[in-house]
């Protein structure tokens, strides 16, 4: 992908202060370290998280400086990598889990959906599972099956579950941190394409406000359409909002952060705006999250929208081998080709 | 929260979990020990008896918790037949495996039930008939596990097994002296959530109790089409001992469990325990077992009726007589008239609360589909209480 560096987060308008970039994954890794040093009941650990620093080194040193009872390798068992997590979550502690790729986290599906989603109303909120799973997800990595998928769905339609997706290496820092500190479930989806994106920041990353975990962001603004996407799409409908600008089209980008809840507060806003909206997502769209906006949005704003919601995501196969993954996921052009229909009414 | 006190071991090392420095083995083996106890069923021996020294006064009362519990469980299946509980899945015939297992540990260790623990979570102090709410439809849980240091009951067979597992791994990351114990039948011992945490507990050196009611019968399917070998042996794969009991005499399982708490305790790492028992019952009440055994599968077993076992252990030792069974009897009877009170008193809460429940800090978005949900209401009727249909 060729944006590489954020532009839209208004930090880096900023002009006197000396600005530092940081990758998405460098954020990651501060965050996870802000985490152990300020709250001594935070732990990490899943495969690989120790001396290896995981498989995309997002967990890299923090052994190191924490020590192998704060971070540690567990054996490669997804489920009950999940499950520890919520006995100790019983215990009182802070369990930070890791799962390698997004897949790999369906053997824990049982215990996040029968458990962890429900253990709070099953113990009448006398159990808070107060924990963070960590998947990095969604494709463009060139890689071999179960590697690229994006499961967000699975998860966004159980209750009991908060699940986020950051966009940018700010969001990735706040969002964590967030949901580190938040006493409920949170599954953390990391866009893993993004891992190497930067961002120049004229302030630390923890110096900035912490977002709060249910609002959306609008990383752009616009007036004739909005794009709405979430983590790995957001840099693509930012890029495709650049290239309509170059056209005299103005289109409002709007970052979820939030999946479950959608803020629809923020999204109602901007459609009542723009009265035209694109959804754009690497999930499949058939029951992605497009089409819950759709169907809020249309009955919500019947009146309002001049064109039926477009929805951009991947098609109703399995994720493809790589050689073909950018023909099926959301780029500039099929979005602009969304916004085009949307103003064609 | 009403946690009891526990004493912190002192090592400070700072190793990973599974590499612990807590100096296991240094005495000798409680399990071994216990194990020598045994006969070749399963069962403590005269000796063993003797050796594990548990006083009369303890017996009969092992006795008569068994014999509570029995009532309180017939007591379960007349109010689902009288239609006052949707489901019920009796425990008789596993009295004294739940009791001894109860009984053999301290206040301060921790157990995981599965669904059929009741007697269990009796012995713990939880209110029978606050436990039956939950299977007359009023709510998904009805105590608070810090109250009583008991879980609560799970359905997904086996995925309760290794939440005890990290919450032991907590225990010893907090250098506390205690044992968790965590109940399942043989069923569980075909899931993978199983063989994980076996797997996890064995690296991690967690000190818990795996402690297995095997009572021959997953639904339908009988023992030899479930394991193939002995429960009791898996634990060797895993780097931990197993051994098999009687779970029909209340005294083995006491002296068991006990031995495996006090390994737990002292940083020894898990147990497994097969406690042989029998379902005597059918699954719930949604289940026929006519139509998979006979009264010839089941004789054998009712023969080693775990009460009748007890009685015979206690008229050995002159501590029983009929005016003791009959005080325990009406005691059971007490016990279970109030739990029939209690539950059919219980008042069901506000349909919207369920929305309360669902998150410690619920987003706005949530709250507002509940005022949405609660606006569909009918309003509440303060002369008539809180009825909520």
């Amino acid at each position: 992908m060729a944006h590489v560096t954020e532009t839209t987060t208004g930090v880096t308008q900023a002009t006197a202060s000396a600005t530092t970039t940081v990758t998405m994954g460098k954020a990651l890794n501060l965050a996870l370290h802000d985490a152990l040093r300020d709250d001594p009941r935070a732990l990490i650990f899943g495969e690989d998280v120790g001396q290896l620093g995981g498989v995309f080194r997002i967990t890299d040193g923090l052994q190191a400086e924490f020590g192998a009872t704060r971070v540690f390798n567990t054996p490669l068992a997804e489920a009950t990598i999940a499950a520890t997590a919520l006995g100790l979550t019983i215990k009182g502690f802070h369990p930070i889990a890791e799962m390698q790729f997004d897949a790999f986290s369906y053997p824990a599906f049982q215990q996040v959906t029968s458990n962890i989603a429900k253990y709070h109303t099953r113990t009448g909120g006398a159990c808070p599972v107060s924990l963070v799973i960590r998947i990095p997800y969604g494709g463009l990595i060139g890689a071999i099956e179960q590697h690229s998928e994006s499961p967000e769905t699975y998860y966004v339609h159980t209750a009991g579950l908060k699940v986020v997706t950051p966009a940018t290496p700010a969001d990735a820092y706040g969002l964590l941190t967030a949901a580190i500190r938040d006493p409920d479930p949170v599954i953390f989806l990391e866009p893993k394409a993004r891992y190497w994106s930067r961002q120049d920041l004229t302030q630390p990353l923890e110096s900035l406000p912490l977002p709060p975990l249910d609002k959306a962001r609008i990383a752009r603004t616009g007036t004739d359409a909005t794009i709405v996407a979430y983590g790995p799409t957001v840099a693509t409908a930012l890029a495709a909002a650049e290239a309509a600008q170059q056209e005299g089209v103005s289109l409002e980008v709007v970052d979820l952060r939030s999946l479950a809840p959608i803020d629809f507060e923020t999204l109602m806003a901007s459609a009542r705006k723009t009265r035209r909206v694109v959804v754009a997502h690497e999930a499949p769209v058939y029951m992605g999250l497009g089409a819950e906006i759709a169907a809020r949005l249309t009955h919500d704003l019947f009146d309002t929208l001049v064109a039926p919601v477009e929805r951009i995501g991947a098609a109703t196969t399995p994720y493809p081998p790589s050689r073909f993954e950018k023909l099926f996921l959301p780029d500039v052009d099929r979005i602009l080709e969304a916004v085009d229909r949307t103003r064609e009414y | 929260m009403a946690k009891a006190t526990v004493t912190r071991h002192t090592t400070g090392k700072d190793a990973a979990p599974g590499q612990s420095a807590d100096g296991a083995n240094t005495t000798a083996d409680p399990i071994e020990e216990i194990r020598a106890l045994l006969g070749p069923d399963g069962a403590l021996t005269e000796e063993g008896e003797r050796v594990v020294g548990v006083d009369d006064a303890t017996l009969r009362d092992l006795y008569r918790q068994m014999v509570v519990c029995r009532r309180l469980d017939q007591e379960g299946l007349n109010l689902q037949r009288q239609g006052e509980l949707g489901l019920w899945g009796p425990f008789t015939g596993h009295e004294a495996a739940q009791v001894g297992a109860v009984r053999a540990l301290d206040d301060a260790d921790w157990i995981f039930p599965f669904y059929r623990d009741f007697a269990m979570a009796v012995c713990r102090g939880i209110d029978p008939g606050a436990i039956l709410t939950i299977f007359r439809g009023l709510t998904h849980g009805a105590w608070n596990p810090h109250t009583y240091r008991f879980a609560p009951f799970i359905i997904p067979v086996g995925t309760q097994i290794p939440h005890a597992v990290g919450f032991a791994l907590g225990c010893k990351l907090d250098h506390e002296p205690i044992a968790t114990l965590v109940g399942f039948g043989e069923g569980a011992t075909s899931t993978g959530d199983w063989h994980e945490a076996m797997n996890f507990a064995g690296v991690f050196q967690a000190p818990v109790i795996f402690f297995c009611e095997n009572n021959q019968w997953a639904i339908s399917v009988p023992i030899r089409e479930q394991v193939a070998g002995r429960i009791a042996d898996r634990a060797a794969g895993y780097g931990f001992p197993g051994l098999r009991v009687d779970g029909g005499d209340v005294l083995a399982v006491y002296a068991v469990v006990r031995a495996a708490a006090a390994r737990a305790r002292a940083g020894g790492g898990p147990t497994l325990i097969e406690a042989l028992t029998y379902r005597f019952g059918p699954h719930t009440t949604s289940d026929d077992p006519t139509r998979y055994r006979t009264a010839a599968d089941d004789d054998a077993w009712r023969a080693n009726d775990p009460i009748t076992r007890c009685a015979e252990r206690l008229r050995a030792r002159n501590a029983y007589d009929d005016a003791f069974a009959s005080e325990v009897a009406a005691e059971g009877e007490q016990r279970a008239a109030q739990m029939r009170q209690t539950l059919l008193s219980a008042t069901p809460p506000r349909p919207e609360s369920v929305f309360d429940l669902v998150f410690a800090n619920p987003p706005a978005a949530l709250m507002r589909e509940k005022a949405e949900f609660a606006a569909t209401l009918e309003p509440v009727d303060e002369t008539q209480g809180t009825e909520g249909e």
